[in-house]
């Protein structure tokens, strides 16, 4: 009771609590929006991720794919916990637009466009045919022909500011991709003149993801033409993946258990059917198994980060353990006081402590208020630095932000308040203890020189 | 009268590096109930020790200190917190009030500690009931809301008086608590010492003023570490 109200009396008359709250709040204030950015950051990235891939892939760890792919959408299409199921056909290719100079290397995915969006986000990433994923691939003004989809970097140039400059659609703009049919082997599956095989596309639709690789080197052509470019047409028909999306409730790692036992099955099942040992190369995994690489950078980052925040944090303690020393400097004259009246000497510990309890208490809220509070305005405040000095935090030509992320996540902010107050505590604990346990006739004798 | 404090062969000494410093070499004394007694000697002869360590606020090298038959050098420091709680009031020269808390504040804070926060609640109103009684009648009772730092010297005093006493202790410890008044407010602070002793309070004090001792009712004599008289 009295302990308490000495910590706050402490607390409001020592100019030095101003100093301690402040440390406090600052370092608050810091990691709450750091990790929020960074969080936000690393989850609007592995969300992307998710719905490019859908919740789960088969995908063939060779150039030349695998057969029976259809055989097998078949069967998964009966199971009750896959929701949709569909194949693709990818390769690497030469991509020139006719009549300019402009070529690239570019990965082409051979997709039944219906389908392929039951399983993944496609269709929403489509600027015309969000509403019809089925016409992705009909161009406009010549809708006999095949049309192409195309990331979105490959098409429109994007400012610093993070915005596509608006074009005209080029709708007739000509594709010619150029794609290295390979036989079952690997080999070329032509020789001589015609070992590549070239088709032109018009220009259909474009895709933004908000992923790098996609919107910048990716081309969308139909299942079959993509058959044609890499070969995987004949001797047998042949596939890249299967992307897999799983009934609501099904996590991905439930689901893609169930489907790799339906694959071993499956596998099973095919052998002794020709070309059934390139089945051997196909591997099963979740989207984040499956686009790990994309992903592990930004948890590597993320890990990092929070490394560096704990060193912020080992200075916070640091920090309080320097003010406590000083508080407790110019108390110990009550300390000696206290013990003369009969206080114990866990209560004058206590005393201490619930004085960093406080300043522990009102760093946490004053920071992380003033953290979200700049979470809030960080779009603004960024703006204006750029529309006043031209400067952008983050390079919106590099990274595949529109806005810097500022959810504030409940767990961040409970984890922080959690650590902050432990680094007061920890802080005042030794100071305290020390204090606690120094003679009182000590304290008096030197106090009255 | 009961005899309520007998020490006997008192010995401490202080460890400065390689040096010891024998401040007290075998003191004998004892104190009746309802006695106002007074230590004299000269300064670091070692008054101050001595009352520290009846007070049970330091513990002596050697001897034995029986309180109302309670030994106190036997006992546990947890003990000896409560004992100092509720049996012994201190005043010091240099008041020492807490700049932190108001006078009635300062008053109650051993009464606060007595209880604990639980009984606090019941008792509260009864505790500032006699920390009013007692600034009272050492004519503090305008001050109550005051701030040590703004009361005059012979007012802090006083304000530290009421808190040795808020729970009504056995003996009450007064360590030069006119040493650092003029001789008018000393005598004031006198004053209520000896009213509080006809009163029937037992107060050991200590001094090495020879005019302020020839107001107590014995005096003892400290003199290179021993008592001489
Ligand atoms: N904690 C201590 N450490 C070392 N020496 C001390 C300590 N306390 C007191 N002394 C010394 O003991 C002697 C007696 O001190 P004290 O009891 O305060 O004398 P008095 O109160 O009679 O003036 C002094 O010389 C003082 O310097
Ligand atoms: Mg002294």
């Amino acid at each position: 009771m009295i302990g308490l109200k000495l910590s706050w009396r402490y607390f409001w008359h020592r100019r030095i609590s101003i100093l301690a709250v402040a440390s406090v709040a600052l370092c608050v204030f810091i990691v709450v929006i750091v990790m929020s950015v960074m969080n936000g950051l690393a989850g609007d990235f592995k969300e992307k991720c998710h719905r490019f891939v859908g919740d789960c892939v088969i995908r063939s760890q060779s150039l030349v794919g695998f057969p029976y792919a259809a055989d097998f959408i078949r069967e998964l299409e009966k199971q009750p916990f896959v929701a949709a199921a569909s194949e693709t056909v990818q390769g690497m290719g030469l991509m020139t637009y006719l009549g300019t100079s402009f070529e690239a290397g570019v990965e082409y995915v051979g997709i039944d466009p219906q389908k392929y969006s039951e399983v993944t986000n496609f269709a929403k990433t489509l600027q015309y045919h969000a509403d019809k994923p089925e016409n992705a691939f009909v161009p406009p003004d010549v809708p006999e022909l095949d049309g192409c989809v195309l990331g979105i970097d490959l098409i429109l140039l994007r400012s610093d500011t993070g915005e596509y400059s608006p074009s005209s659609r080029p709708f007739l703009l000509r594709v010619n991709i150029s794609g290295f049919p390979l036989n079952p082997k690997g080999g070329f599956a032509r020789a001589g003149t015609d070992t590549v095989s070239s088709k032109t596309f018009y220009y259909s639709d474009h895709i933004h993801s908000g992923l790098v690789r996609p919107d910048g080197g990716m081309v969308y052509i139909p299942l079959r033409q993509a058959r044609l470019l890499s070969g995987m047409d004949s001797p047998i028909e042949r596939s890249s993946t299967i992307h897999i999306r799983f009934a609501d409730g099904v996590t991905a790692e439930d689901g893609t258990e169930k489907v790799r036992q339906h694959w071993r099955e499956f596998m099973q099942s095919c052998r002794g059917k020709p070309y059934a040992e390139m089945l051997d190369s196909v591997g099963v995994q979740t989207w984040r198994q499956d686009r790990r690489e994309w992903i592990a950078p930004m948890d590597k980052e993320k890990m990092m980060l929070a490394l560096l925040f704990l060193m912020l944090g080992i200075v916070t303690v640091f920090i309080i353990c320097v003010v406590f020393y000083m508080i407790i400097g110019h108390k110990s004259r009550d300390l000696g006081i206290l013990k003369s009246v009969g206080m114990s000497s866990p209560s004058v510990a206590a005393v201490f402590l619930g004085f960093a309890g406080i300043v522990g208490i009102v760093g946490t809220i004053l920071g992380t208020a003033s953290g979200c509070l700049f979470l809030w305005k960080i779009n603004d405040m960024e703006n204006w630095l750029y529309n006043h000095y031209g400067w952008r935090v983050w390079d919106r030509s590099i990274y595949a932000i529109d806005q810097i992320p500022n959810a504030v996540e409940w767990s961040t902010l409970m984890w922080v308040a959690v650590c902050a107050m432990g680094a007061c505590l920890v802080g005042a604990l030794i100071p305290s203890i020390q204090a606690a346990s120094k003679s009182p006739v000590r304290i008096l004798q030197i106090s009255q020189i | 009268m009961g005899q309520i404090l007998q020490a006997k062969n008192i010995h401490k000494s202080y460890r400065m590096g390689k040096q010891t410093l024998t401040v007290l070499r075998g003191v004998e004394m004892s104190l009746s109930e309802g006695e106002f007694v007074v230590i004299v000697g000269s300064s670091g002869s070692g008054k101050s020790t001595l009352l520290h360590i009846l007070g049970a606020l330091d513990k002596p090298d050697k001897g034995t200190i029986e309180f109302n038959s309670l030994r106190l050098d036997q006992m546990s420091s947890g003990r000896l917190n409560q004992f100092r709680n509720r049996q012994i009031g201190f005043v010091f020269q240099f008041y020492h009030l807490l700049d932190e808390l108001n006078v009635l504040e300062n008053v109650i804070l051993p009464a606060m500690i007595a209880a604990g926060p639980v009984t606090w609640l019941g008792c509260k109103k009864t505790v500032r009931q006699r920390a009013f009684q007692l600034l009272e009648r050492i004519g503090l009772a305008e001050r109550l809301k005051h701030k040590p730092y703004e009361l005059s010297g012979g007012e802090r005093q006083r304000a530290a008086i009421a808190r040795a006493l808020i729970n009504q202790p056995r003996l009450l410890l007064a360590d030069e608590p006119t040493g650092n008044l003029d001789s008018k407010t000393g005598y004031g602070i006198l004053d209520i010492l000896k009213e509080l002793n006809q009163q029937g309070q037992t107060i050991l004090m200590v001094t090495h003023d020879d005019r302020i001792a020839r107001q107590a009712g014995r005096i003892i004599r400290l003199s290179d570490g021993k008592i001489v008289s």
